[in-house]
């Protein structure tokens, strides 16, 4: 290459980054004392609250939802403050219209009516869920579709334990259920 | 096929794209061009059947609102909505290298487009001769004309 294409290819400098109308999917990134939650609104439901990382999950939304997912944090303003005023003990339950496109149909029935049926402040078992929903043997499947929970804290699956009370597992790991479920004692 | 999530473009492209649309439209209207490419590639996304080479896919969209806005130019029109984005331009005193660029400036359309394209968007002859509606040889000369008028304009300083 020549003197003159090396400066070419160098270019002009960079101006401003574009500014881009409202996406199909906004989301954001929030840092919270359980860790770092992904937060993501479509057509002003939230769809998402979710420990899973950056990468994954904008791609599971764009795959689901629609690719036109954008880093929008204005759009998840209310979210956001509901989830602040809820982990400083301002707030026991959440006003926000959800919609699980991220969840397989059988995890829709675990999670729909978890936050009424296990209001704040208590806790229930896996084994006694599979009863309400009238599959007694499906503790261990109902473990997976809470593990999968895709709008963590909103839909309150840190309320679910072991048999023996024992914390079993947490997308957010167990220190921050442990967090939670004391939060909720104290609150 | 599966689009990745636009914001992943954005992340990747964006300084491509603005250079790019500097170099084609220069210090007053890259922004915008930039700015109205995104936009259109953003209304366009969901569409898309492929997701093979979106950087080809933006830098193409962003040669043509360069066209666009190249045509038409009227100075007294506002560029941009009013979302707060056309503030002052960039001074041109403060781009490195002045000289070549406003050279550039004063190609033939054609020549620009070919030559910005090949060496600021880093795109082969096939993919600029697409974007311009010719054949890979003429893109090749559109190039080398363009090489050698900017030789002549800046040795002559």
């Amino acid at each position: 290459m020549t003197e003159l294409e090396n400066r070419l290819t160098r270019g002009p400098a960079i101006g401003r980054p574009p500014v881009l109308p409202d996406a199909d999917v906004s989301y954001a990134l929030h840092d919270t004392p359980v860790g770092t939650l992904l937060l993501a609104t479509a057509g002003g439901r939230v769809v998402a609250s979710s420990f899973g990382d950056e990468d994954t999950m904008t791609n599971r939304l764009a795959r689901t939802i629609s690719p036109r997912v954008l880093r929008q944090p204005k759009a998840v303003d209310e979210v956001r403050r509901q989830l602040d005023d809820y982990l400083t003990g301002r707030r026991r339950r959440f006003e926000l219209d959800v919609d699980l496109a991220l969840a397989t149909s059988f995890q829709r029935e675990v999670l729909t009516g978890l936050a009424s049926s296990v209001p704040f402040g208590r806790t229930t078992t896996y084994g006694a869920l599979a009863g309400e929903i009238h599959r007694p043997k499906a503790a261990r499947a109902i473990g997976h579709a809470l593990g999968a929970n895709p709008l963590c804290i909103v839909l309150p699956c840190h309320r679910v334990v072991g048999a023996n009370g024992s914390l079993t597992g947490y997308a957010g790991g167990i220190d921050a259920k442990r967090y939670l479920l004391d939060l909720e004692r104290a609150g | 096929m599966q689009l990745p999530p636009f914001q992943a473009l954005v992340d990747a492209h964006w300084r491509e794209v603005s250079r790019l649309a500097h170099a084609l439209a220069g210090p007053t209207d890259g922004d915008d061009v930039a700015q109205r490419a995104w936009e259109k590639a953003f209304t366009a996304y969901p569409k898309l059947t492929s997701a093979k080479n979106l950087r080809g896919w933006l830098l193409t969209i962003t040669a043509r609102c360069a066209t666009d806005v190249h045509r038409a130019r009227k100075p007294q029109t506002p560029l941009t909505d009013d979302a707060g984005l056309a503030v002052a331009g960039p001074d041109p005193a403060d781009w490195p290298d002045p000289e070549l660029w406003d050279a550039v400036s004063r190609l033939p359309e054609r020549q620009r487009t070919a030559i910005a394209l090949k060496y600021v968007g880093d795109l082969d002859h096939r993919e600029v001769a697409e974007v311009l509606g010719t054949t890979p040889a003429a893109s090749r000369r559109l190039v080398s004309d363009a090489l050698a008028v900017l030789r002549k304009e800046i040795d002559h300083d």
